[in-house]
């Protein structure tokens, strides 16, 4: 048999059309839907009377426009139209008969983190979402990308997607990190190398020791900015330590059915021999606590640097880099370290898991945010909230001058009232820094949670390893 | 969904790379749950100041460019979320071809399920559709799915490659999900083996 890529493999097991163009029909094992992309669609449905095809597939969490502020049980702190959007997912959940968390439940959270904490994210799936996050599973070793609403309409009503086969590309990390360093630093890395258009057309393997030694969190780290980099999906091999973590939760099975699934999720790595289209080679040691400078993720460098002069660039890039220096009041040569910040954002589905809060508290620990500085942690998920009041992190947050939230995706997006002001300037564990994300005209700077803590603390982009005993 | 044959309108410059979703139509008018009525929004930030007036030198401001119908762009368009707000906006504004040298998977996908092209060329073609385009509302450009060409102003004819399925259904304006139900014998067998392979998925 010929030998395979991971991705392959999963592709293989979800095929269930082929025409004769190319044109292939792929299965969905599980379909998350939010507020924002999911009302036309289901819309839609109603329009031409078609029913939701897997209902028991299909699990809805609000998280996108739900305040996050402690007082969100009073309707009065949403606006009307994120109102009507989230009773709109209520009522939509209920008429189509679809697993649900509502805004009440202490399940609900970032739809991402929902998913792998309840155990609906499995090794070997496909996972889609109305949102292009959903790189996030990749890292179980499902393949999991965003879609658009019409395709979330054609899932609900087939449980299949329209599909042509992506590439294979592979990104090795060898070594090890070094202190400091995490897996934020090393997706922000790959970026920084292929660019936000590297991986366009291509599912991505990370692999190499580095993935490895990651833990689920920081593997979801990695993959959830797959996206970022242009690639479809970003997949790691399943192993012990993926295992471990399905082990007990509410939607994985149990029992003979445990046995079976792992037998079958050991059968899920690439093959020795198989053809990558694309290979993509990083060192561990090599990769430095790093921010973004511009308004593309692509913009990254390590925080010992400066800004870059745009007469560097070549091609669009040299208009595109002036621009984002304007947009980001930043001039070349500037030391990033000396970039002083307003605002401090710990969260979303890239960095709101319980390490990343374990991170950021080690560094807060016995600390205080500088003065003046607003500094939020909005954890991804009831569950990570409750587990970090448990683990006593919630206090230190508290006790740095930090506002410790209710779970949303908040400042990520800013479609909540979680927003920079304009020129404002805010250190974000988020993966996005382009123009507006967080606010017309706020200025983002993308960093790890441990490095936002150290600048919630000086006050401006901190190398966190200064801090580090 | 509205078809997509040939198309001679206006094209508006945008030399610029990366114009990402959060740009084409930002977040807060996302909070919608009609498909309609976001063509006012497009580029909102680029094309309105804060106090809602029309900032004169962003191209779909410009007497010339208010009625295009085509927007010819740099490298990556289109990147970020995954937003169908995004194409819904343009084609609300009335722009039905979007020409660059590359385009975020996502976005690409979505544009065709919206009776929008979404064409891709190489560098050198893009810039001289970008030097026509800049020459103004009387520099109309053709665009053919049926023969697969974009023809400038002045006559210059370049082809462009479509998929073959995404080609037919844009032509002919046809509904993804009537096609695929049409293989629901496929799904239920698929379901039926899947249910003794991989009975906890």
């Amino acid at each position: 048999m010929t030998a395979r890529t991971l991705y392959d493999k999963i592709w293989d097991d979800h095929l269930v059309d082929e025409a004769a163009d190319g044109t292939c029909l792929l299965y969905i094992d599980r379909h998350l839907v939010h507020e924002v992309t999911s009302p036309q669609a289901f819309e839609g449905l109603r329009m031409t009377g078609r029913a939701v095809r897997a209902p028991e597939k299909t699990i809805a969490v609000p998280d996108h426009n739900v305040p996050t502020t402690l007082d969100r049980a009073n309707a009065a702190t949403m606006t009307e139209d994120s109102r009507i959007q989230v009773a709109a997912l209520d009522k939509n959940a209920k008429d189509f008969g679809i697993q649900y968390y509502p805004v009440s439940d202490v399940r609900q959270g970032i739809v991402h983190i929902v998913g792998p904490e309840q155990g609906w994210t499995l090794p070997g799936m496909t996972v889609v979402c109305g949102d292009s996050h959903t790189a996030t599973h990749g890292a179980f070793g499902s393949l999991a990308h965003g879609i658009g609403t019409s395709e979330v309409e054609h899932v609900l009503a087939t449980q299949t997607l329209i599909q042509r086969k992506a590439k294979n590309m592979k990104v090795e990390i060898t070594g090890s990190l070094r202190p400091g360093v995490t897996a934020k630093d090393i997706t922000l890395s790959v970026i920084g190398e292929t660019g936000t258009a590297g991986g366009t057309g291509y599912v991505i393997e990370y692999c190499g020791q580095a993935i490895r030694e990651l833990s689920m969190e920081g593997r979801m780290t990695v993959c959830n900015m797959a996206i970022e980099g242009g690639a479809r999906a970003g997949l790691i091999a399943p192993d012990e330590k993926t295992y471990a973590y399905c082990m007990g939760r509410p939607h994985a099975p149990k029992g003979a059915a445990w046995e079976a699934a792992v037998a079958y999720w050991k059968t899920l790595f690439s093959d020795e021999g198989a053809h990558w289209d694309k290979v993509v080679t990083l060192k561990g040691e090599d990769i430095a606590p790093v921010v973004t400078w511009g308004t593309s993720p692509e913009d990254v460098l390590p925080i010992t640097g400066v800004v870059p002069n745009p007469a560097d660039f070549t091609g669009g890039k040299v208009d595109a880099v002036q621009r984002s220096l304007d947009y980001m009041g930043l001039k070349p040569g500037q030391k990033l370290s000396d970039i002083a910040i307003d605002t401090v954002f710990i969260g979303s589905c890239t960095n709101g898991r319980i390490e990343d809060l374990r991170a950021a508290a080690a560094i807060l620990k016995g600390k205080k945010k500088k003065d003046g500085i607003r500094a939020m942690v909005v954890p991804g998920s009831g569950l990570v909230r409750a587990q970090a009041e448990e683990e006593g992190l919630a206090q230190i947050f508290i006790d740095a001058g930090f506002e410790w939230r209710l779970a949303g995706c908040s400042m990520c997006l800013a479609m909540n009232p979680d927003q920079l002001a304009p020129g404002e300037r805010c250190a974000a564990t988020s993966n996005r820094n382009f123009e507006g994300r967080q606010g017309r005209g706020g200025r983002t700077h993308l960093l790890s949670p441990a490095m936002a803590a150290a600048a919630a603390i000086t006050g401006r982009l901190t190398d966190v390893r200064e801090m580090m005993v | 969904m509205q078809k997509f044959t040939t198309l001679t309108g206006i094209a508006a410059p945008m030399p610029l790379v990366n114009i990402d979703t959060d740009m084409i139509i930002p977040k807060q008018f996302l909070k919608t749950i009609a498909r309609t009525g976001l063509g006012k929004n497009l580029f909102d930030e680029m094309r309105y100041n804060l106090d809602g007036t029309e900032i004169a030198d962003f191209v779909l401001n410009q007497p010339a460019y208010r009625k295009a119908e085509i927007i010819i762009a740099g490298d990556n368009f289109g990147c970020g979320s995954s937003r169908e707000h995004a194409p819904w906006a343009l084609l609300d504004f009335g722009i039905r071809c979007v020409v660059a040298t590359s385009f975020a998977d996502i976005f690409y996908n979505n544009c065709f399920k919206n009776g929008i092209l979404p064409v891709v060329m190489p560098q050198e073609v893009v810039e001289v559709l970008m030097a026509d385009a800049k020459r103004g509302e009387n520099a109309r450009q053709t665009v053919d799915l049926v023969a697969q060409t974009v023809t400038t102003s002045d006559g210059q004819t370049f082809p462009f490659e479509v998929d073959a399925h995404r080609k037919h259904c844009l032509l002919n304006g046809l509904d993804d999900i009537g096609l695929t139900l049409e293989k629901a014998t496929a799904i239920d067998s698929f379901e039926k083996k899947n249910a003794v392979s991989r009975p906890w998925a």
